[in-house]
Order: C-alpha cells, then structure tokens, then sequence
C-alpha cells in the first residue's frame, strides 16, 4: 500500500498523520474532564495508526512510473471491505433493535445498550458506514472508467477514505458514550461535523481534479450524480451543522438554529440527505454498474437528463412534508407537498431508463443474480419514490404520521433500493478489482439475492401492516366521541409485526454475512484472470488538448 | 464529432459517446412521462391557488379556499367538544352518586374511562389495575388513601409526594439504614409483620413477640396498634395479603432497613375534571368487576 505513495506523499502522508495525532493530544487534553477526552484518545489511535503505517513502508523505493498506466484501485479495495464491514456492523445493530421493540428486555443493564443509543449507531453505520463508504469506493472506480484518466494524485484518495471512516467511527462511539447533537441522521458532535468538512472538501476536489484529467470529451452522467451528492451534501452538513460548543473543552454543543427553524433545517437537511446521499450517489452507482453488466446501452440519455434536473430541484423543496400538522406554518407544508408530487415524475423517469435498459438483456436478469441484485433495486427505487410522494400528501400524512408506516417506507427505501444496487455493484466490481474471472461462487451471490429480497418483503409487510394498524387506532374514535384505543393497546397490536420484522431484518443480515464471506474468498481464493482481454486502462493519448496535467 | 450509431435491439440510434463501454440511445422523452410531468404540475398550481402556498416577506398567499391548520384544528376540537356536550356536561354536574346509579353514563366511564387508564395510568398500575412491584394494585379492595370515590378523587388531584402544594405525603422512614433500629430489631419487625398476615410457618415465636414489642414503640403510630393500617397516612394494612413491594421476607425487610416513599403523580394540572371524575369512577368499577 504505502510503496505505491511516492516519497513526497508519504512525507506529506507523514505529516498530516502527526497533525491529527497533535489534535487528538489536544482534544485528549482540553477534553480530559469530558467526554470530549475519550474522543481525543480516539483520534490519537487513528493518527498513530496512519504514522505507523506510513512509516513501517517508507524504507520502500520510489514507486515505478509503470503504476501511471494503471487506474489507481487500492483505496477502493479498502473501501469496499471497509463497506462490508460496516454493513454487518449496522445490520447487526439493527436487528438488535427491531428484536428490543418486539422484546424490551432483550439489552443490558447498561446505558450504552439503551435503546435511544443503539438506535443512531444502526442509522448512522449502515447510512454512513455502509452507504457512504460503498459511494466513496464506486465513486472512485466510476470516476477513473468513465474518466479514462488515473486519479491525479495517491495521497488525497486515502485521507477521504480514512478521514472519512474516522468520523464514522467518531460519530458511532459517541452515541454509545452518550454524545450526541439529537438531531436525527446529524448526531454528530460539532468537531466530528468540523472534520467530516475538511474531509468532503478534499473529496470534492479529489473528483473535481480527477474529471479535469478526462480522456473523454463528455462527462458521464453517472459522475453528474456522485457530484449533485458531493456538493449538495456538503452544503446541506454545513448549513445543518451549524451550532456553539459550550468550550472547545466539551463535546457538547447547541446549533443555532432554535425552534420550528431548527426543526425546518434539520427535515431540510434529513429529506435532502435521502435524496442527495441515499439517492444520487446510488443513482450514479446504478448508472454506471447496470449497464455495464447487462451489457446495454442507457435506454434514454434525454431521460436521464430531465431526471437528473427533476430530482435536483425538486428535492430541495421537499423536506417540509416531515413537518405535517405541525408548528410549521401551513403554506411551507403545502410547499414541501406540491413538490413532493411533481418529484415523482422524474424519479419515476429514473427508475424507468435503468429498467428500460434492461431491454434486450432480460435473459441475463434472469441467470445472473448481481444484475438481478439491481434490477429489484430499480423497481424499489420506483416503488419507494411513488410511496413517498403518496406519504407527503398532507391527508394522507395524517394517518401514516409517526406510524411504522415511515419506517416501512424508509427501510423499503434503504434496504430495496440502496442495499440492494450496492450488493449489485460490489458484486460486479469486486472480480474486476481483484482480477478474478468472477466470485468465489455464483450460488452464494444467488442465496444472498434471494435472502435480501426475502428479507426486505417480510420487513415492508410487516411495517405496512404495523403502520396502517397504528394509525388506524389512533384515529378511531367511539360512538361518545373519545379515543377508542389506548396507546398501550396499540402497542400490543404490534407485538406480532414487530416480530415479524426482527425475523425480515434477521434474513437481511444473514445474506450480509454470505456475502461477505463470498467476496473474503473471492479475494483468497478465486482464481485469477491470466490475461488482459480488454485491457482496463486510463487513455495514454491526451484526447482534449489542455486538459493534461503536470501527473504526479 | 461524435457519431451515432444504430441499435439493433431497439432500432434507436445512440448519441456517440462512449465511456468504458458505455454507451446511451438517443431515444426521445416517453410522451407519458411529458404527460405525467405536466398533470403534476398542473396539481400543483391549482393547489397553490386554492391554499397557503408562496411566502410575501411577511405574510403569505392565503388561498382561495381560506384554509388554514390553526382555524381548521381549532373548530374541528369544538366540534368535537359540542359532540360529547351532551354526557360531559352531565358528568361534570352530578355527583358520583348519582352517576355511579345512571346506567348510560356508567357505560360511557367504561369506555372511554378505559383509554385514558391505558394512557394515563397503565404504565404504573397495570393494564386492568392490577398492580405490579412498587406500583398498588388498585382492584384488591385495600386501599392506602380510603376507596370511596371522594377520597380516590382526592388522591388523583394531588398525587402522593407529588409536585402539588396540597400532595398526600406517605413516608415509610429507613427504619435500618438511618439507625433509628438496629438490625436485629428490624428482622425482628419483620417477623412480626409477616405475622401480621397469618404466615407463621419457620417463623422464630420469640422474634415475632420482640417484633410486637418495637412494633408497638415504632411503628403503630402509622400503620395502627394492630397493623391494620391508616387510611389517613396511607400505611398500608399489613395484616392483609396484598402488597406494594411484595410480601416475602426479603421484600419486607428492604421496606422497613431501607424505607419506602412511592411517587403517584399528581392529575390536576394534567386531566379536566370530567376526565378525573372518569377515571376516579372507573377506578372504582375495575375493582368492583374484579371481585
Ligand atoms: C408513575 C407511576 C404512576 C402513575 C402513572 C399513576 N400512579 Fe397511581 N399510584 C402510584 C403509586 C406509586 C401509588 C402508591 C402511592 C403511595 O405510596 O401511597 C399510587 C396510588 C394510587 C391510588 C391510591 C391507591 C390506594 O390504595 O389508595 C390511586 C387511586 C391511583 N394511584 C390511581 C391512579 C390513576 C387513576 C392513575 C392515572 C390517571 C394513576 N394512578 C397513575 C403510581 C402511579
Ligand atoms: C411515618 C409513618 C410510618 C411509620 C412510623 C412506619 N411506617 Fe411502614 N409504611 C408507611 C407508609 C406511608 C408506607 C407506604 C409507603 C409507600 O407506599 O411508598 C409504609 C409501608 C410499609 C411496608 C410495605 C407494605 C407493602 O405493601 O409493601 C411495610 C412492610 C411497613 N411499612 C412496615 C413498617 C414497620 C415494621 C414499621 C415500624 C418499624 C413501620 N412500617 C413504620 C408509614 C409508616
């Protein structure tokens, strides 16, 4: 790993690692009467770590010239495992808490294991742990294919990826300690979200500079995507994040936002964190990994473009329909409705070109299951996209409000569409890195299809059920005009979905684990291909004149 | 510069652009998705029109239909309110006496009595009032504060150690812990009590006399000379099978080494006092069904 860095990047490398090491002592230190101070041994590991590393391969010679004829794929190795393992990690997590609300006794005698603290650490593993390192990863791969241009440079490729991870495991650590901003999907502390801005911003240029060293006249629109979520995102973590530590001694902080503002901000943040981070980044992966397994051209290039403005106006407006019947004044609401309804044209639109492209390639659907994986992910997307523009009907919002019904929604989303396109990608992404002729074994990748699947149906049934039951008795009303349920009683009502989706999340977790276990001894074991047939090369010629840059 | 070229499959021409493979059909924009594009639109617009939409600095466009969620939530709960008129404002008038002898309104207690116990109540008492550790049952018939509808109406409105100015006080003092017995005495007591309850069995005859003899200094000023507990204190009868904390000897010894000081919110500020009047009613009738 480190021999492929050049002497200067590992001196830089070197450096940086000191740096965050000198801030977490800081940390560590100012912090040491706090929570703050356990956060600060945390970054001094991570810093030491990266120093050790770096220094255990600087002996190393100069790498060769020859590497600058090769697509630069380490850090998107790492990214996947690390993916992976976050995955387990945040299902796991998971399925502890749907079995917590089927039985409450099944945790600890310990904060730590309390219900309000797993919760986040499930949310933000398999959001930001999973999903964020599956987009960091494929990002990675897509930009330099589409690209036919190497990365410029060694060094930034790793400080996203392991600044990245840093603040993952910041924000995760913390909740079990008690940290947190209580904002949901941004608990992270203030000098987590401080971090994580320093390391998105380097993301950024890193894809920016990348696309600058193109070899193709146009930009594909699978980096259009993975750039509307860079950027949206880190305006939407900026603007979100904005609060006052009490002391830069305290890991505990006020955003300066109060009230229904703050309320609007943090939905405006969470709605467009779905649709900027859980939609664009993986629309990009599907639009590069889909075709390119089924072997078809993208059906509509115009429908892609309408999609891709749709969806990014749209969604800004959308994020007051979490905000129904509430505080917030009644025309931001109809706002946030209005546009949630035309937002389901273009996300229908996007749906539609990835399946349409399936034409001529249906037999393959059909035999292969890593492009079945994205198949059913397209035709969640479409399912969960209608269902969401339906929730944010204000009158129907009425009953699905605070209701399972959300959860069902959200999870329909996230594991039928999000999951699923990544397990899809890996598995198409994983042999080409690797140079494998393909998986260790196409029957696990066929068990962990049909364990996803089965899973995630039995989870949005249950929720479906669970959530119209919930809403409908909490609406009911007896013929002397008071409330016919108690809570409690619709409490018990749940028991059995809350069962049956501990069981669905169970199923999901599993096929996690075969895959994981699949892609560990593909990496082992699968042989390997002996041959370049196509070779899988950035350009050497530049094709635009101007656009070559200095290398390394 | 790019050159298209055409698409067996699908016939359509491709727009010349190729990355790593990938290539895109140049089809047109399906006409539905135009239509579909434009209905929503058109929804949108109209709903503009009809409600409050676009913000004017400080004010807002109001809608042609003049609706509004403040207005609309707040004639929807009159309304509401004027639906029950007829039994609430019965119920608020007559006294439990005479509720408790009317057939109809007894029917309405039950019901809707039934839900704000499940919300109000349940997670303490139990969903039927049933009791559990820490918590009284509220249907065996002993009660710590007197069972006539009066005194439960009371022990509603200002809780017990609660946060209200008038709340019942009950305080089991920590007979052991603070020193005022030593251990020995408090097992002694403890004795005592449990024969209090006619369950002698293993116990020491010479423990349970010297229990009665602290009992008698100690303890008969709450809980009465023969255990049978004082309604105006709320010491619970300990010559009854029914506990708070539990009757075996290990729970009876924490009581009297460590004390007791149960917290029963307090209802006032919380519930109207129809609902109270409710509750206090319903209370009463969980027991009666229960025995
Ligand atoms: C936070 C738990 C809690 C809740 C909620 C609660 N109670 Fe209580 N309640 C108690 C405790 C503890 C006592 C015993 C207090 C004592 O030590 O005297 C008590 C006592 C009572 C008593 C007196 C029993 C007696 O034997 O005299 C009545 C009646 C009662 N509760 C009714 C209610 C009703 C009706 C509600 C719902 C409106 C309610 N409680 C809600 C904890 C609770
Ligand atoms: C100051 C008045 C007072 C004195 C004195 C007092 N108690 Fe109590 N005792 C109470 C009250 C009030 C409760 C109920 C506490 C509650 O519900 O939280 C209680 C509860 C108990 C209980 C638990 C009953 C149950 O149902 O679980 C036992 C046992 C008990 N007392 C025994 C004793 C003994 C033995 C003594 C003498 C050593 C004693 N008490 C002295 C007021 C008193």
């Amino acid at each position: 790993m480190v021999g492929q860095l050049t002497k200067t990047e590992r001196q830089f490398g070197l450096a940086i690692a000191v740096l965050v090491t000198l801030l977490g002592l800081a940390m560590a230190a100012a912090g040491r009467q706090d929570l703050l101070g356990v956060h600060g041994l945390i970054v001094v590991a991570f810093g030491v770590g990266a120093a050790f590393l770096v220094i255990s391969g600087a002996h190393l010679p100069e790498p060769a010239k020859e590497r600058l004829a090769h697509y630069y794929d380490d850090p998107i190795k790492v990214g996947i495992i690390l993916s992976m393992i976050w995955a387990i990690f945040g299902l796991f997590i998971g399925v502890w808490v749907a079995a917590l609300l089927a039985w409450p006794e099944l945790t600890f005698d310990a904060a730590w294991s309390s219900f309000g603290r797993l919760r986040p650490v499930h949310t933000t593993s398999v959001i930001f742990g999973f999903g964020g390192n599956a987009l960091i990863a494929t990002s990675f791969h897509v930009m330099q294919r589409t690209s036919r241009a190497r990365m410029p440079d060694q060094l930034s490729p790793w400080f996203v990826l392991i600044g990245y991870n840093l603040f993952c495991v910041l924000a995760a650590s913390g909740y079990f300690i008690g940290i947190t901003q209580s904002k949901e999907y941004a608990e992270a502390e203030w000098y987590a979200d401080l971090w994580l801005v320093v390391v998105w911003v380097t993301y950024l240029v890193l894809y920016l500079r990348t696309l600058a060293r193109r070899q193709e006249p146009h930009i594909y629109v699978a980096n259009w995507y993975y750039l509307a979520f860079i950027l949206v995102v880190a305006m939407l973590h900026i603007v979100n994040g904005l609060a006052m530590p009490i002391s830069l001694a305290s890991a505990k902080s006020y955003p300066i936002f109060s009230g229904v503002q703050d309320a609007m901000v943090q939905w405006w943040y969470g709605h467009n964190a779905v649709a900027f981070f859980l939609t664009a980044g993986f629309l990009g992966m599907m639009y590069y990994y889909l075709p390119t397994r089924a072997g078809r051209p993208i059906f509509s290039y115009r429908l892609s473009i309408i999609s891709f403005w749709g969806i990014t106006f749209f969604y800004m407006w959308a994020g007051s329909h979490h905000l129904h019947y509430t505080a917030l004044p009644h025309w931001v609401q109809t706002l946030g409705m209005t546009f949630s309804v035309m937002l389901l044209v273009p996300s229908w639109a996007s749906a539609a070109n990835a399946l349409l492209t399936l034409n001529g390639a249906w037999h393959k659907v059909r035999d292969d299951a890593t492009l079945r994986f994205m198949m059913v992910a397209a035709v969640f997307y479409g399912l969960s996209t209608f269902e969401g523009s339906f929730l944010a009907i204000r009158s129907v919002n009425s009953l699905s409000h605070y209701t399972d019904w959300t959860v069902g929604h959200v999870h329909a989303g996230a594991l039928g569409w999000v999951a699923l396109i990544t397990f899809g990608a890996i598995y198409a992404v994983v042999p080409k890195l690797w140079n494998r002729k393909s998986m260790y074994s196409w029957k696990l990748v066929e068990v962990h299809f049909w364990l996803a699947l089965a899973g995630t149906l039995v989870y949005v049934f249950a929720m479906w059920n669970s959530g119209i039951i919930q809403g409908l008795m909490w609406r009911t009303y007896n013929e002397s005009g008071t409330l016919a349920y108690s809570f409690l009683e619709s409490m018990i009502a749940m028991h059995p979905y809350y069962v049956a989706r501990t069981f669905g999340g169970l199923l999901f977790l599993t096929g996690a684990a075969v895959g994981f276990y699949n892609i560990w001894k593909t990496i082992k074991e699968a042989p390997a291909v002996q041959e370049e047939t196509a070779p899988d090369r950035p350009a050497t010629m530049p094709a635009r004149v101007g656009t070559v840059e200095a290398g390394e | 510069m790019s050159v298209g070229e055409r698409d067996p499959h699908t016939g359509h021409m491709t727009t010349g652009h190729d990355w790593n493979g990938i290539k895109e059909l140049n089809t047109p924009v399906p006409k539905p998705v135009l239509l579909f594009l434009a209905a929503t639109v058109i929804f949108s617009l109209v709903y503009w029109v009809l409600m409050p939409a676009w913000p004017l600095g400080v004010s807002y466009t109001k809608g042609l239909l003049g609706i509004d969620q403040r207005t609309t939530v707040e004639t929807r709960l009159s309304e509401a309110a004027q639906a029950r008129a007829n039994w609430s404002e019965a119920l608020a008038e007559q006294d439990f006496g005479q509720i408790a002898e009317d057939d109809t309104l007894m029917a309405i207690v039950r019901h809707s009595g039934s839900t704000l116990f499940g919300d109000n109540c349940a997670v303490c008492h139990g969903d039927r009032g049933e009791g559990g550790p820490g918590y009284p049952a509220l249907t065996d018939g002993s009660w710590l504060w007197g069972g006539e509808a009066d005194d439960i109406w009371e022990t509603l409105r200002v809780g017990v150690n609660a946060e209200h100015s008038e709340t019942r006080i009950a305080e089991m003092l920590a007979f052991g812990r603070d020193g005022i017995l030593d251990r020995q005495t408090v097992l002694d007591t403890v004795s005592y009590v449990q024969s209090l309850s006619g369950a002698m069995d293993g116990l020491d005859p010479d423990a349970v006399t010297r229990g009665e003899e602290a009992f008698a200094m100690n303890c008969s000023a709450c809980h009465g000379e023969s255990g049978q507990g004082d309604a105006t204190m709320g010491a619970p009868d300990l010559t009854d099978d029914f506990w708070i904390y539990g009757g075996d000897r290990n729970a009876i010894y924490q009581s009297i080494f460590h004390g007791r000081r149960g917290h029963m919110p307090q209802w006032e500020t919380r519930l109207s006092p129809v609902e109270r009047k409710i509750l206090t009613l319903y209370v009463r009738d969980l027991g009666e069904q229960a025995r």
